[in-house]
C-alpha cells in the first residue's frame, strides 16, 4: 500500500519572499489518480517539485510510506512537460535507463523495456532515435521511462501541455489505461480543467498562496472510462459539463485579475 | 475548447487563420511529414553536394589563376613559383629531403609536437572544464588564470617560456599546449553549464547518483561543445606550431618554412604551407565526422 502524505507543507524560494505554497496538506493512496488543478502561479509546479525532491520544504514534510522525502529518488517516477529524454540514447535505452543505473542485467532490462513499449503502444520503437519521434510519442517514451523502475508513485508535471488537442485526448486515454493496468498511484498537475476532470479520481483545486487548496472533489469519470465509456461520451455528458462550469467558476473566483477581461475566442 | 483561455491551445489557435488561410487544418497536417522529408533532403543536397562542387570549383579557379599569373611571367618566380616547379620541388623534397632530413621526418616531428601538446591539453582541459562547469569554486580558481593568459598571443610569452624551459622540446610543446588549452577549457565549461537542468532532474528521479549524472547526462550533453573546443584548439595549435618552431629548431614543418624563406626558396615555403593546410584540414574534417557520429542531435549549423 502506497501512501504519500504532504503535511502542512510551506515552500519559500528565498527567506524574504512570500511563500509559494503555504501550509498545504494532501494525501495520495494506492489506486488514486490525484489531479492538482491550478492557474499559472498557483504553486502547483512547486508542489510537484517538493514531492519529487527538487525543491526543499521550508516548513512541514513530504513523506512516502513513512519515509521523509528530501532528495529525488527512483521511488517517485516523474513525467515532465518538457522533452527531457536523453537524445544520446535511443528509445529502448531511455526507457531502460533507470534499470541500467540500478545495475540490472541487460537481458532483464530488455524484457522490461519490451513490456513497457507494449504498455504505451509503441511496439518496435526500440531502436528509434529520440529526435525522430513526434511530441506524443516522446511523452509516451517519457511515461514508460518513469514507470521502468517500478516507482511507488508517479508524478506528472503537465505532461500533455505541449500537445495538440487530438493527441492530448489520445494521451489522456492512454494514461488512464496505464493507470488501470499498473494500478500506480498518480499525482498529475495541470491547468487544463477538462483534462483535470476527466483524469482525476480526486481533483484538488489550488489557488495562489495563502489561499491554497480551495476545493477537493471526488470524481467518477476516470472509473467510467475504465468501465468502457468513451472519452467523448464522458466529456460531453451533462454531469461532466456541469462540473466543468462549477470548477471554472471556482478557478475564476480565485484568479487575480491583472488586466481587463477579454473574452476567450470561441473556436468553431 | 471553451476552456481555451486556460490552455496552451489558445496560442496555437490564434495562429490558425494566418497559417491556413488557403487550406483546411487536416490537409495541412497530412502534408507536414512529406514537407519535412523533402525539406531535409533538399537541405542534404545543398549542404553536401552542391557546396562541395562549388568549393572544388573555387579551388580549381585559384589554381588556374596561379598558373595564369606564373605562365604569363607577371610576377617573378621568387615571389610566386609556378605550380609545376612547386610539384617538381615537392618530388625533389620527397627524394632527398630538406636540410639533410627527409620530408617525412619534418612532418613526423611537427605532428609529434602538436599531437603531444593536444593530448596533454585535452586530457587536462576537458576534466578540469567539467569540474569548473559543475562547481563554482573550481571555476573561481581556474577561470581567472585562463582568462588572464588567453588573450596574450603565444609569441608574446614565448621568450618567457624559453627562459624557463630552455630551447628544447619542452618549450615547444608547452607553447602549443597553452594555446590549445584555453579554447578547450572554455568550450567545456560553457558546454557543461549549458546542460539542461531538467535533464539532470530527470536522471536524478530515475535514481542516478552524482557520478552517474555526470557520466550519463553532463558529459554526453556537453560533448558537442567539447568537440567544437577541440577543433578550435587544434586550429590554434597549428598556428602556434610555426611560432614554436622558431625556437632553435632543426626539424619540423614550421622550421622548414621559415628557413626556406630565409634562403628565398619560395617553392619550399609554398609546399610547407600546403602540407600544414592539408593536415589541419583533414584533422578538422575528422573531428567534424566524429561530431556527426557522436552528437547527431547537436549539429553546428
Amino acid at each position: 500500500m502506497t501512501q504519500l502524505i504532504v503535511d502542512h507543507l510551506t515552500v519559500h524560494y528565498a527567506d524574504d519572499t512570500p511563500p509559494i505554497l503555504q501550509d498545504l496538506s494532501l494525501e495520495v493512496n494506492s489506486g488514486d489518480l490525484v489531479v492538482v488543478l491550478g492557474a499559472s502561479g498557483s504553486g502547483k509546479t512547486t508542489l510537484l517539485n517538493a514531492i519529487a525532491g527538487f525543491a526543499a520544504a521550508s516548513h512541514g514534510t513530504v513523506s512516502l510510506n513513512g519515509l521523509h522525502v528530501t532528495t529525488p529518488g527512483a521511488d517517485r517516477g516523474v513525467v515532465f512537460q518538457d522533452d527531457v529524454l536523453l537524445p544520446w540514447q535511443n528509445v529502448a535505452e531511455n526507457i531502460g535507463f533507470a534499470l541500467k543505473l540500478a545495475g540490472q542485467a541487460e537481458s532483464e532490462i530488455k524484457l522490461r523495456v519490451q513490456a513497457l513499449l507494449a504498455l504505451v503502444h509503441l511496439p518496435g520503437f526500440d531502436e528509434r532515435a529520440i529526435w525522430q519521434l513526434s511530441g506524443g510519442q516522446r511523452q509516451r517514451v517519457g511515461l514508460a521511462r518513469a514507470l521502468a523502475a517500478d516507482p511507488e508513485l508517479l508524478l506528472l508535471d503537465e505532461p500533455f501541455g505541449a500537445l495538440d488537442a487530438v493527441i492530448r485526448e489520445d494521451m489522456q486515454c492512454l494514461l488512464l489505461s496505464v493507470w488501470q493496468e499498473t494500478y500506480k498511484p498518480m499525482l498529475l498537475i495541470t491547468h487544463d480543467i477538462e483534462e483535470a476532470l476527466f483524469l482525476a479520481t480526486r481533483l484538488v483545486i489550488l489557488a495562489p498562496a495563502p489561499a491554497g487548496i480551495v476545493e477537493t472533489l471526488e470524481l467518477p469519470f476516470s472509473r467510467r472510462f475504465a468501465n468502457g465509456e468513451t472519452a467523448r461520451a464522458i466529456k460531453s455528458s451533462t454531469d461532466f459539463i456541469a462540473l466543468r462550469e462549477h470548477v471554472l467558476a471556482k478557478v475564476f473566483a480565485h484568479h487575480v485579475r491583472t488586466a481587463t477581461i477579454t473574452h476567450p475566442v470561441e473556436h468553431q | 475548447m471553451a476552456l481555451s483561455g486556460y490552455s496552451k491551445e489558445s496560442a496555437a489557435v490564434s495562429h490558425y487563420p494566418a497559417a491556413t488561410s488557403s487550406e483546411s487544418p487536416t490537409s495541412r497536417k497530412a502534408e507536414t511529414p512529406a514537407a519535412i522529408t523533402s525539406a531535409k533532403s533538399a537541405r542534404g543536397r545543398t549542404l553536401l553536394h552542391r557546396p562541395l562542387t562549388i568549393s572544388l570549383l573555387t579551388l580549381a579557379s585559384v589554381l588556374l589563376i596561379w598558373w595564369g599569373i606564373t605562365a604569363s611571367h607577371l610576377v617573378p618566380a621568387l615571389f610566386l613559383p609556378a605550380p609545376d616547379s612547386v610539384v617538381h620541388q615537392f618530388v625533389h623534397l620527397l627524394q632527398v629531403g630538406y636540410m639533410g632530413i627527409p620530408l617525412w621526418a619534418h612532418l613526423a616531428t611537427s605532428l609529434g609536437r602538436i599531437g603531444l601538446a593536444f593530448l596533454l591539453a585535452a586530457s587536462i582541459a576537458v576534466p578540469l572544464g567539467i569540474a569548473a562547469g559543475l562547481y563554482p569554486r573550481v571555476r573561481a580558481v581556474v577561470d581567472p588564470l585562463v582568462e588572464f593568459y588567453r588573450p596574450i598571443p603565444p609569441l608574446a610569452y614565448l621568450p618567457l617560456i624559453v627562459i624557463w624551459l630552455g630551447i628544447g622540446e619542452g618549450a615547444k610543446v608547452t607553447l602549443i599546449y597553452l594555446a590549445i588549452f584555453a579554447p578547450v577549457f572554455i568550450a567545456t565549461v560553457t558546454g557543461v553549464r549549458a546542460v539542461d537542468q531538467s535533464k539532470i532532474r530527470a536522471a536524478q528521479s530515475l535514481g542516478a547518483t552524482g557520478w552517474q549524472v555526470i557520466r550519463h547526462v553532463v558529459i554526453p550533453a556537453s560533448l558537442g561543445q567539447i568537440l567544437t573546443g577541440l577543433r578550435i584548439g587544434l586550429g590554434v595549435g597549428w598556428s602556434t606550431l610555426v611560432a614554436a618552431e622558431l625556437i632553435a629548431s632543426t626539424q619540423g614543418l614550421g622550421f622548414m618554412v621559415q628557413s626556406a624563406a630565409q634562403l628565398l626558396q619560395t617553392d619550399v615555403v609554398v609546399i610547407g604551407i600546403l602540407i600544414i593546410a592539408l593536415i589541419a584540414l583533414s584533422v578538422e574534417l575528422g573531428l567534424r565526422a566524429l561530431q556527426r557520429k557522436y552528437v547527431p542531435w547537436d549539429q553546428p549549423h
